[in-house]
């Protein structure tokens, strides 16, 4: 190695901020909320030849750990095909096929070469979360489409910036085809803007250090942070260590579908077999490679958060055993799941995997679901339409560390939760409870969190109500004897007091509400970490004397707690 | 301001005095320890070791971590929330987060506990309109549960009061009537903006705080008063400003990050008599470093500041940015032989191994003090063979290194990080760090500030005359401030311009009320408006600053279309713009003081070479003699070029080769830091 190991940290950090800024600028800049206040998009920097990860920001959407890496390499290889045109600086390209290293069509990426002496030094992409392409449902989130065409309009990579300037045809071509058009070019021109930002960035630094030294440092990183992963892998014990986390249904077919884990060391890889999963499933909770392997690495990613984001770090994780699943999904399948739910179950089969190897660094599992309640209808006394969304949190796992967070984001994602008061600003909805879902910490030694408990009444016109939620059959699985959280459950409460559950439980689309309709949602608690009846006493009193279990539960969930006040 | 002004800052380790007698010309320090809990105890003790005569002070001014602490150790009052049916978990529930992006563990705990949080009937839709009344004998009876159950303090806190506040003032006329004391905080009374946990948490650590602000404040008043300070007591709020003793409790939360906000107060006028209005300022301390950006002379105030994590506090606080890594962060090489620093640290107890209180990871400072950077006197004998040991066998060995090349990276490294952190600061704040100096402060700030300067093209540094008491110079020259912002969030162009220009001058009007009440003298008051705006659609808000009260939509619209094409390189023409807030500060201008006065002008020698005080090796990148100097001795008007070591009581400042420092009237030294 001669590159001195203080120049290389610095390059490191200094890359590391080229995509931080990248994605401060994106957001900021945006226009739609899921962007702007969610932070549902990425920033990075791959490889020139292969599209390899050499950084990405840190506050960037964790379920896109993965997924540009393959698409850039998609990208590169289409163009070596003259499939897709050869770039030119000032080039943008734009693709958003779940098949091309994707996720689902939302999740538009944008990606350019950045060039020095004429040559491409490496690319830069991102991918940001637009709220709508088209398809059968507004935003995309069909819980029952049965093929990609229904899900909204599917890009190849085309060029949408040509030398630097929006090309105004193609742009026509996608404005037709999405819902709310007339905004998306605040969004485009933000999501254009970062990439710039970061290719100044990125300038300055090469400038700096030179080109050869900052090439240099990005393969020394990229071998490091394999050996970093391989020195994780190494504290886990050969196995194999197995788990099972179930999906709800696929929204079409009332069954569940099973993702099946062997985890198993093999020399210094760690090799994660899916062997036996369930096949593809007609509904849109079919995963696609990249959001399979993109899950996995999330997961390993919320286990060793110093392992530095970089394609070196996946290098000892091997994938197998996802071919002919629905972890593998090939176009037509309709994956508008992948990304919020299935990435979701993933993460919770290694997590179970992996709690049993390292039972100090590993929670129970956590809720796990993005918990989408969409709500579309017409306001009659502002005479528009609207699309509402209402995302929301779930009980984290207990741990070695501690009982689960309460109300915690979603796995994959790291974006707040709307305020009532603001949804109630501008929708005409009415919110009769935002509590605690009571009881619903999975019991252990360390409990789980709790879930959110939330009612929502119809005020006005009418609408009709979708869910694409997950947890509904069984809880979050506890680990170490712990007990699994409480399931996730929804219920749409007539104006004359008649409830119904969907039959998908966690999934329905298009249930017509009417004024004074009710929706309430009890999302999923966490799983609970050790035996029950090892737990705290007290502490047992305390979660009782606040309310957050019955006694009558309490003495249920923690055997051999008395109630007594000693 | 005439007379003797005492600025007296509480910090987590010491407790600062100033006192500047502007007539007399004279300058007193003092720096003894903070007490704990009861803080009063250093101030007092700082007086005396002063030998300041409390009754010959026309002013004091204070800087307190009650609050703060408080609150970020949950040492707080007993405190109950009454709240709109069905929402009484929103203080608990939060806007589902977690602590990091990776990494599902953490824990959270409310402000107010569980069985303390109390709902009664009554409901109000987003337009304020009443959909369920108040039910008076429900909040009766909860009123006297949450008595019951010993609450000191109790918040009253309803689902869109901002809209229409009636049924929380309702409920405040019941409750008041009930409650034995005045700590009772309405929600919409702070806080009149829509987003329920915000407002809430800002209501409930409002109501937390204010007995324990009320009865410190109350104490140490009193205490001055017994020892002859016949004078007002005032105390300074986050926001930069300061108010009386005996009103700053009403609105305790206000007072919650006063401290790092004295710091950059002071920078500001600093900077300002020393002709840079574009400042970034560096607090560097042991655990962690303070970063904020001052633009054209004005402390950035923000209404959205979160201080923990889902901690938000949305009143006007100066927007100071904490980093964490600081003298103490530890070095180490990781699993893949990785240098890395930070982010954990040794903090002050262990602390760096150089303090000899049983440290034994190498740190920031232990890599300081192996490089000649710190003076070894003043650390016990043997440490430095101590520190080069533990540096040699954790860093040097794994990398390949000798001990000064592996604490060289460790420094590198560190000011990597924290450049870094300077740098996505001032970027989120849309300037470019090279447009700025950097005022650095604090004790390990000097020791640092050329080489971050270097590393973030930042062409020069600004060293005030006394960087260990910064805050309780901003104590001392600390202006009356009132902040106000009002909501309107409409698209720009069907905005009521009469009701705009209504609502600044109740803004102004209701400042200078405030102003006019305090015994204080103000030779100037000024005036500042902004706006907050955003594109239609937008969630995120850019503020841009207005003219006056006379400024028409024209204007509005341009400004903003200019600050956002600065900030993105974006034009979007077909889109409008909204107007989300106006805001507005009154701010009662104290009379200037002689900064001059810090260093005293009769301990400074003639010549550069009396004021040098030794001469060591210093590592820069390679060991260089260098000299060393008493910065209480340097001639007036002094130049000099680097290498050079500047030391003073409580702090050590390095120049490198090549930088070319001089010292202004004030006692500041300016660095041109070399390229």
């Amino acid at each position: 190695m001669s590159l001195d190991p203080v120049t290389l940290a610095v390059i490191q950090a200094g890359l590391q901020q080229v995509c931080d800024e990248m994605d401060l600028t994106f957001s900021r800049a945006a226009f739609s909320p899921v962007i702007a206040e969610a932070d549902d998009r990425s920033d990075g920097i791959y490889g020139a030849e292969d599209g390899a990860l050499i950084a990405q920001g840190a506050r960037g959407l964790p379920v896109f750990v993965g997924t540009m890496q393959f698409s850039t390499r998609h990208i590169i290889e289409r163009i070596a095909r003259g499939e897709t045109g050869a770039p030119e600086p000032g080039d943008i390209y734009i693709v958003n096929d779940p098949y091309l290293g994707g996720t689902h069509l939302m999740d538009v990426r944008f990606a350019t070469p950045f060039w020095r002496d004429g040559k491409i030094f490496c690319w830069l992409s991102n991918t940001g979360h637009w709220p709508d392409t088209g398809g059968a449902v507004p935003g995309g989130f069909s819980a029952s489409a049965i093929s990609a065409e229904q899900e909204g309009l599917r890009l190849p990579p085309v060029k949408l910036f040509k030398k630097g300037v929006l090309d105004p045809e193609i742009y026509q071509i996608i404005a037709s085809n999405i819902r709310v058009a007339e905004q998306r070019i605040g969004d485009v021109q933000a999501q254009a803007s970062a990439l710039l930002v970061g290719a100044e960035r990125l300038r300055v630094l090469l400038d700096r250090y030179g080109d050869a030294t900052v090439a240099e440092a990005i393969a020394e990183m990229r071998a490091l942070a394999a050996r970093q992963m391989r020195a994780a892998v190494a504290l886990i014990g050969p196995g194999p260590w197995v788990s099972e986390a179930v999906v709800d249904s696929d929204g079409v077919v009332d069954a569940p579908l099973v993702i099946r884990l062997q985890l198993r060391r093999e020399g210094e890889a760690l090799v994660f077999d899916f062997a036996g999963s369930s096949a593809p499933c007609a509904g849109p909770m079919n995963s696609v490679r990249a959001t399979t392997l993109s899950s996995v690495y999330l997961a390993m990613r919320h286990v060793f958060p110093d392992v530095p984001l970089s394609a070196g770090a996946f290098e000892p994780l091997r994938v197998v055993g996802i071919e002919g699943t629905f972890l593998d999904a090939q176009y037509p399948r309709p994956v508008s799941g992948c990304a919020a739910e299935v990435s979701q179950r993933i993460a919770e089969a290694v997590f179970a995997a992996l709690v049993q190897a390292l039972p100090d660094r590993v929670t129970a599992a956590p809720a796990g679901t993005s918990g989408n309640f969409g709500l579309g209808g017409h306001d009659p006394e502002r005479g528009r339409d609207y699309v509402m969304y209402q995302i929301s949190g779930g009980g984290y796992g207990g741990s070695a560390q501690g009982d689960g967070l309460s109300n915690g984001c979603s796995t994959i994602g790291i974006s707040k939760a709307p305020p009532v008061e603001i949804m109630e600003q501008n929708f005409p909805v009415l919110y009769r409870r935002y509590a605690l879902h009571e009881g619903s910490g999975g019991a252990g030694a360390q409990r789980g969190g709790f879930g959110l408990d939330y009612e929502v009444e119809l005020l006005r016109g009418t609408a009709r109500a979708s869910f694409v939620m997950d947890h509904g059959r069984v809880g979050p699985q506890g680990a170490l004897g712990g007990a699994a959280g409480g399931v996730n459950r929804v219920e749409v409460i007539r104006a004359d007091g008649s409830v119904t559950v969907p039959e998908h439980l966690s999934k329905a689309q298009d249930i017509p509400m009417a004024p004074g309709d009710r929706v309430r949602v009890r999302t999923p608690g966490g799983g609970g970490y050790g035996d029950p009846a090892q737990r705290d006493p007290a502490a047992v009193a305390e979660d009782v004397r606040l309310g957050r279990y019955s006694e009558a539960r309490a003495r249920a969930l923690f055997p051999g707690w008395t109630g007594d006040p000693d | 301001m005439t007379g003797r002004v005492a600025g007296v800052d509480v910090g987590g380790t010491f407790t600062d005095l100033l006192v500047v007698d502007s007539a007399g010309g004279a300058v007193r320090l003092a720096k003894v320890p903070t007490t704990l809990p009861n803080q009063a105890g250093g101030v007092l003790a700082a007086f005396e070791a002063a030998g300041e005569d409390l009754a010959g002070i026309d002013l004091i001014v204070h800087g307190t971590t009650t609050t703060t602490n408080a609150v970020l150790e949950r040492k707080l009052a007993r405190c109950g929330l009454i709240t709109t049916e069905g929402f009484r978990d929103v203080l608990e529930l939060g806007r589902r987060t977690r602590p990091q992006p990776y990494g599902m563990t953490g824990s959270f705990t409310p402000v107010i506990p569980r069985d303390l949080r109390l709902e009664v009937p009554e409901r109000m839709d987003a337009g304020g309109r009443v959909l369920t009344p108040l039910d008076e004998g429900a909040v009766r009876a909860a009123v006297a549960r949450l008595l019951e159950a010993g609450c000191e303090a109790l918040v009253i806190h309803f689902l869109h009061a901002y809209a229409n506040p009636a049924h929380e003032l309702a409920a405040l006329e019941i409750a008041r009537e009930l409650w034995p004391n005045g700590h009772i905080t309405a929600g919409h009374q702070l806080l009149s903006e829509s987003r329920e946990f915000e407002r809430g948490v800002t209501a409930a650590v409002n109501a937390s705080v204010q007995p324990l602000l009320e009865r410190y404040v109350a104490r140490l008043a009193g205490q001055l008063a017994e020892r002859g300070y016949a004078q007002d007591l005032l105390v300074m709020n986050g926001n930069g400003g300061m108010v009386s003793a005996d009103r700053v409790a009403r609105e305790a939360v206000k007072s919650v990050m006063s401290g790092p906000a004295s710091g950059v107060m002071a920078a500001v006028e600093t900077g300002r008599r020393a002709g840079l209005g574009n400042l970034i300022t560096y607090d560097m301390g042991g655990t962690s470093t303070d970063v904020a950006l001052i633009r054209e002379g004005r402390a950035p105030v923000s209404n959205e500041i979160e201080v923990e994590y889902a901690m938000p506090i949305h009143v006007p606080m100066v927007d100071v940015r904490t980093v964490g890594a600081g003298g103490g962060s530890i070095a180490w090489v990781d699993a893949g032989g990785m240098l890395r620093v930070g982010p954990e640290s040794a903090g002050s107890d262990p602390g760096p191994i150089c303090y000899g209180r049983g440290g034994t990871r190498v740190t920031i400072s232990d890599a300081n003090l192996l490089l000649g950077r710190l003076p070894p006197e003043r650390f016990g004998g043997g440490m430095l063979e101590q520190v080069r040991q533990a540096m040699a066998e954790q860093i040097g060995g794994p990398l390949g290194l000798a001990p000064e090349a592996a604490a060289e990276a460790v420094l590198r490294l560190g000011n990597t990080h924290m450049a870094g952190a300077i740098r996505m600061v001032s970027i989120s704040m849309g300037a470019d760090p090279r447009d700025y100096a950097l005022f650095a402060f604090g004790g390990a700030g000097p020791l640092h500030a050329r080489d971050l300067a270097a590393e973030l093209a930042i062409p020069r540094v600004l060293l005030p005359a006394r960087p260990g008491i910064t805050n309780a110079l901003g104590c001392v020259v600390a202006d009356l401030r009132h902040d106000f912002v009002r909501t309107l969030n409409r698209p720009l162009d069907s905005v009521d311009m009469a009701l705009v220009a209504g609502v600044m001058a109740e803004q102004e009007a209701e400042g200078r009320r405030l102003i006019g009440r305090e015994k204080v003298a103000v030779p100037e008051v000024t005036v500042e408006f902004s706006a907050d705006m955003q594109f239609v659609g937008q969630t995120h808000l850019l503020r841009v600053a207005l003219p006056g009260r006379g400024v028409t939509r024209d204007e509005m619209q341009a400004l903003f279309e200019a600050a956002y094409h600065a900030r993105f390189h974006v034009s979007l023409p077909t889109i409008r713009a909204n107007l989300v807030n106006l805001n507005c500060s009154v701010i009662g201008r104290r009379a200037p003081l002689d900064l001059g006065l810090l260093i005293e002008a009769a301990g400074r020698r003639d010549s550069l070479e009396a004021a040098r005080s030794g001469r060591r090796r210093v590592w820069f990148g390679g060991w260089v003699e260098t000299p060393v100097y008493w910065r209480d001795h340097l001639p007036a008007g002094a130049g000099l070029t680097g290498p050079a070591v500047i030391e003073q009581m409580d702090c050590t400042t390095v120049i490198a080769p090549g930088d070319r420092v001089a010292q202004d009237p004030d006692g500041n030294l300016i660095v041109e830091v070399a390229r």
